[in-house]
């Protein structure tokens, strides 16, 4: 219970900085050049000025910079993030469309990243220097060196146009009436290429702070201890360095969702995945600041809850977080 | 001198600043090696690569030509990548020396602003600032370097607050030293080596984030750059994937040849790691 | 306890432990024979550096791969350690040969419970059930001395104190009921006051067991309270061996008797007449700690580092301020020099209402107090010169570079340090001429009161007496008023004209040192002298 109160503190209190935040933002766009109006004009082929001054009452883009921050904030407080003229929609209804693609792609690509970086790491940091620890530190340069959307691309160019084993992008078979399991089955494919091609880099970041983690972590004097037991080295890193070596990965985690959001804008778009990142690029072309702003604001969210999620499971891992004051 | 001696032992290192010379290199004489317009017309477009032929690494859809555009966009790359990130690391240092060495009422603020930032996604904030600023190059370097800048912060204020209780600051202290001596003349010097080190990092970062706004026809326009080309080949993925494959192993040598040279001044600064 | 006629249990024979190429020296312990019987406690006594530790890691098979074994044997009964099979080590540690170690905070794992860690010496070694090895442990806490062993077994180690923490790694190192057990500087991280409850209890079951102990430590006080035979290395070599009491009393090598001698005596000297002026006194000065708090109402917790601590300094004296770890004398020490700002009391040097300073004046009151700090290695920024360290102050102060650094030369040469050295770095000098450097740093801006915070304790017991003794010096030829913080009563016996005792906080007896001494009044001042190890001698 005191876990899951200190985590819960934290989370209410990141949430008024996030406020002033995104005040921020909403300042900083009401200086960009051209707004929603603008690009709907020139959807239309333009229009002439009474037109656009009778859309732009109507979108409430009218008011003076102060009464639309106000207002806006009012909205953002009770979660209402306006209306998309673009789609015609309010925000809310279209970004909530668009979440389960991104939920999907994220939980796989963080889980794949974690799992496989963890697993490298413990491998790696058995033998310094081997040829295993070699090997896989080379991949994970390769792997942090490489940007994600060219591997996508890569990726199509060999798995789904010569091998034509992998779907080149989408989230299911269009026309096909698959449901049930197999409609799983068909969005798990789907989903292989981008998820592997997000999580790359993280899958290194995470490798290599996995490896230098137990390696610290092995030279501390419990570990001493333990070998003065009478251990041996399997027990020692099951049962005393692992624990204690997980710790930053976790942190890291909490650290990385952002980024990891991120990157999904770009993998979305090369694997045109109906989700929340291809959404923010085509509202960044299409001017459609209310969606993007409702954009930032629930990724934000994400975030937010990525990091309760982790403070619950440090706290878990780390006895001296429950008992101590901080 | 001792610690440039170690990073020279470690082939790896050395071979990370062979490259990253040879880089730099191509950046530098760009404009002796193909001094025309790297995004004007040069050819029949979509030749394939070949030796000895006019274009080393073929046209792309347009007629241009791909080793122009790859050694033109070196310089972006490496020109934007140093600017955003030194920015991001003087805002970083200044914002972590000043949080993680007075600490109090001072850090809590500071460190929620830099929570905060750390909670947008650094993609889609540079999205939003883009459409601010606007796609020249020198706003997509500062806006690259803007949102870069948190982690750098952390470190720093991470760094100082171990630094600050240290006995040899609290005796500048009680000598009577003022608190701008003290921060950065004998706090930062010793706090500066992973820093420093961790510009790699950002450097790495900032690429991958410009070219991926290249990538998405959200960069400057006017400007070759590898992200760009990426993008125009996509169209062409199909059949010449040539056009999106070798942009992309330019930045990957480029982010490569960063990295190593990073890790191996790491190594070398970091005597903790020599014994191991 | 006359083991001469058993079979020795351990019989380590001509031990040499080699040094890395490009070390000082070739053997971190060279050419050592001992013998290990059942039923005594040998002391392997040294100072950082003698091989003392190495010889401990050696025994357990524990040496790390870049200082192996060069020649000899460690003979355990019929079986070599230095040849077994990393398998067969296995089966040694814990059955056969025990370990504690120094640091009992970082030996135990922060992430399992101390119950959970006792037990797995069972499961690593037996085939007892769950339950068997759950009450063999709770037994084991108990025999150890823990108060509520139930409570203590699903604690985390964080959750005990540091003597509590210590009796879980003897209980752990005693579970397999080992006949020999290695204990390395087990009590070098406690205070005195638990130091002798662990001694004790070490003696104890030594007693009812009958194993055999072999016992590193640095500290002469603890080889008078615990050894039945010792040995004294220096340089990886072992310069002398014999019965506790013939070392002790009659030591022969020249080493051993400048060590013995190098220990301060619990009799302080005849009191020096002071002076009736008070060059700083401290007036009901308060000083608390609050953790959490913040913006969103979290609970404060304010603990009272300082509870109202008056304490007055004679010019030209010198005052002990002696407690043990959380006693509140160094948060004392940090106010007085405005490291801390404390909460409430009066702060008065020569004159000036040196708490109530702030900002810039109190920036240019500062040369009135000067500080010298426990770690050596901490305390020099290593990027700068030691003539840099020493002239900073006066630069910043205003006094022109090379008047500054003529000065800094005079500084060293009081200090007992070559002038010429000043362009130097600190690591090129070792830990008790960094000591001699902060000194003259303290000195440089000729300060009204010297504050000293535990200033000798992190020096081997030689380098010790040497600061020590300029510390007298200086004393006497600068006529420097000191305000001297310690844990150490010997050393307080003998450098301190008076002492305050600190506990929790709060200052429970001051007087003269000698009259202290001889009568304590306040029973923890009682407590603190019985503890202090071979009192006797």
């Amino acid at each position: 219970m005191h876990i899951l109160k200190l985590a819960g503190r934290r989370l209410m209190s990141s949430i008024p900085t996030l406020l002033i935040l995104l005040a921020g933002l909403f300042v900083l766009l009401q200086f960009a050049p051209g707004d929603t109006v603008d690009a709907l004009m020139a959807q239309m082929g333009g229009g002439d000025p009474a037109q656009a001054a009778e859309l732009r009452k109507f979108y409430g883009l009218d008011g003076s910079a102060a009464v639309r921050l106000l207002d806006y904030l009012w909205r953002l407080i009770r979660l209402d993030l306006g209306f998309s003229a673009i789609y015609n929609k309010p925000v809310a209804t279209v970004i909530l469309e668009r979440l389960p693609a991104t939920l999907m792609l994220m939980l796989s690509a963080l889980s794949f990243a974690f799992f496989a970086g963890m697993v490298l790491g413990i491998v790696s940091a058995q033998r310094v220097n081997g040829w295993s620890d070699t090997l896989i530190s080379l991949l994970g340069l390769l792997f942090y060196a490489t940007p994600s959307f060219w591997l996508g691309l890569m990726s199509i160019v060999v798995f789904s146009i010569w091998l034509a084993w992998l779907p080149p992008g989408g989230l299911y078979e269009i026309g096909s009436d698959a449901s049930g399991i197999w409609l799983v089955l068909d969005v798990m494919r789907h989903l292989i290429q981008p998820t592997v091609t997000l999580s790359l880099i993280f899958l290194a970041i995470y490798l290599r702070i996995m490896r230098a983690s137990m390696l610290e972590v092995s030279t501390l004097d419990f570990v001493r201890t333990a070998r003065a037991k009478g251990l041996t080295r399997g027990e020692i890193v099951r049962r005393h360095v692992l624990r204690n070596a997980l710790l930053p990965m976790v942190t890291l985690i909490g650290l990385q969702a952002g980024t990891m959001l991120g990157g999904s804008v770009v993998i979305e778009s090369v694997f045109s995945l109906p989700g929340i990142g291809r959404l923010a690029y085509e509202s960044v072309v299409q001017r459609d600041l209310n969606t993007l702003l409702g954009i930032v604001f629930v990724s934000a969210l994400m975030v937010i809850c990525v990091n309760f999620v982790v403070d619950l499971i440090y706290a878990r891992l780390d006895p001296r977080i429950s008992a101590g004051g901080a | 001198m001792k610690a440039f001696k170690h990073f020279l032992h470690s082939p790896a290192a050395v071979l990370g600043l062979v490259l990253l010379v040879l880089i730099v290199g191509l950046a530098v004489f760009a404009d002796l090696l193909y001094p025309r317009d790297p995004l004007g017309l040069a050819g029949r477009p979509l030749q394939w690569p070949s030796w000895g032929g006019r274009f080393l690494l073929g046209t792309d859809a347009s007629g241009r030509d791909i080793a122009a555009q790859i050694a033109h966009g070196a310089r972006t790359t490496l020109l934007m990548g140093i600017v955003s990130t030194v920015i991001a690391i003087v805002i970083g240092i200044v914002v972590g020396a000043v949080a993680g060495f007075y600490g109090g009422l001072t850090d809590d603020v500071l460190m929620r602003v830099t929570e905060a930032f750390q909670t947008l996604p650094n993609f889609i904030l540079l999205l939003v600032l883009v459409i601010v600023v606007g796609s020249n190059m020198t706003a997509v370097t500062i806006a690259i370097g803007v949102v870069s800048w948190p982690a750098v912060a952390r470190l720093t204020r991470a760094e100082f607050l171990t630094l600050r209780n240290r006995e040899f600051v609290q005796a500048c202290r009680t000598l009577g030293l003022t608190n701008r001596w003290i921060i950065f003349r004998e706090v930062l010097p010793n706090a500066l080596a992973p820093i420093i080190v961790y510009g790699s990092v950002v450097m790495a970062t900032a690429i991958l984030l410009e070219s991926a706004l290249a990538f998405l026809d959200l960069s400057d326009p006017n400007i070759a750059s590898w992200g760009n080309l990426i993008g125009q080949g996509r169209k062409v993925l199909r059949s010449e994937w040539y056009v999106s494959a070798i942009p992309g192993v330019a930045i990957l040598l480029t982010i490569l040849s960063v990295s190593l040279v990073g890790q191996g001044l790491n190594d070398a600064l970091n005597p903790r790691l020599r014994n191991r | 306890m006359s083991a001469a006629a058993m079979n020795p249990l351990v019989r380590i024979e001509d031990l040499s432990i080699a040094l890395p190429r490009g070390a000082d020296r070739p053997y971190a312990v060279e050419s050592l024979s001992l013998e290990l019987n059942a039923g005594e406690i040998v002391c392997v006594v040294g100072e950082s550096g003698s091989g003392k530790s190495m010889t401990a890691s050696a025994l357990m098979g524990l040496l790390p791969a870049s200082l192996p074994v060069a020649s000899g044997r460690i003979m355990l009964g019929e079986r070599d350690i230095v040849r077994l099979s990393e398998d067969e080590l296995r089966a040694i540690r814990g059955p056969e040969i025990g370990m504690i170690f120094q640091e009992p905070m970082t030996a135990l794992n922060p992430l399992r419970t101390a119950g959970d860690q006792i037990a797995e010496m069972f499961r690593a070694h037996t085939d007892l059930s769950r339950k068997e090895i759950e009450a063999r442990a709770l037994k084991l806490l108990d025999e150890v001395g823990i108060p509520e062993p139930a409570q203590a077994y699903r604690a985390y180690p964080h959750e005990l104190s540091g003597g509590q923490r210590q009796r879980v790694m003897i209980a752990m190192a005693l579970a397999l009921e080992p006949k020999v057990l290695i204990a390395d500087e087990p009590t070098t991280a406690l205070d005195v006051t638990i130091q002798a409850q662990i001694l004790a209890l070490i003696r104890d079951i030594q007693r009812r067991t009958g194993m055999a102990v072999l016992f590193i430590t640095h500290d002469f006080g603890v080889v008078a309270e615990i050894a039945d035979r010792v040995m004294v290395m220096q340089h990886g070599k072992v310069v002398e061996t014999g019965t506790a009491a013939a070392v002790l009393e009659a030591p022969q090598h020249p080493y051993t008797k400048a060590l013995i001698a190098a220990v301060p005596s619990l009799t302080p000297p005849v009191p020096r007449e002071l002076a009736t002026r008070a060059i700083a006194t401290v007036t009901e000065l308060s000083k608390t700690y609050r953790t959490g708090g913040g913006w969103f109402g979290r609970k404060q917790r304010v603990t009272y580092a300082v509870k109202s601590a008056s304490i007055t300094l004679p010019k030209g004296a010198t005052l002990g301020i002696v407690g043990e770890s959380g006693s509140g004398k160094s948060t004392l020490a940090r106010c007085i020099v405005r490291l801390l700002d404390p909460d409430s009391g009066e702060i008065e040097l020569d004159g000036v209402a040196y708490g109530r300073l702030a900002g810039e004046t109190l920036r240019n009151h500062r040369h009135l107090v000067q500080m010298v700090f426990q770690d050596p290695y901490a305390s020099l920024n290593p990027r700068r010169t030691a003539g840099d360290l020493v002239t900073q102050g006066l630069i910043a102060r205003g006094v022109d570079r090379s008047k500054a650094m003529a000065r800094a030369k005079e500084l060293f040469a009081l200090v007992g340090l070559d002038p010429a050295a000043t362009d130097r770095l600190p690591h090129e000098f070792s830990g008790g001429q960094r000591q001699r450097i902060g000194l003259a740093r303290a000195l440089a801006l000729e300060p009204k009161v010297l504050v000293a915070d535990e200033a000798v304790s992190a020096l081997d017991v030689s380098v010790q007496a040497q600061v020590l003794k300029l510390l007298v010096e200086l004393r006497d030829k600068l006529s420097l008023s000191m305000i001297f913080i310690t844990h150490d009563l010997r050393v307080a016996a003998q450098i301190c004209d008076r002492i305050a005792i600190m506990q929790r906080g709060e200052i429970v007896e001051q007087g003269v040192t000698a009259d202290i001494f001889a009568a304590p009044q306040h029973p923890y001042t009682q407590k603190l002298l019985s503890a202090v190890p071979g009192r006797a001698n």
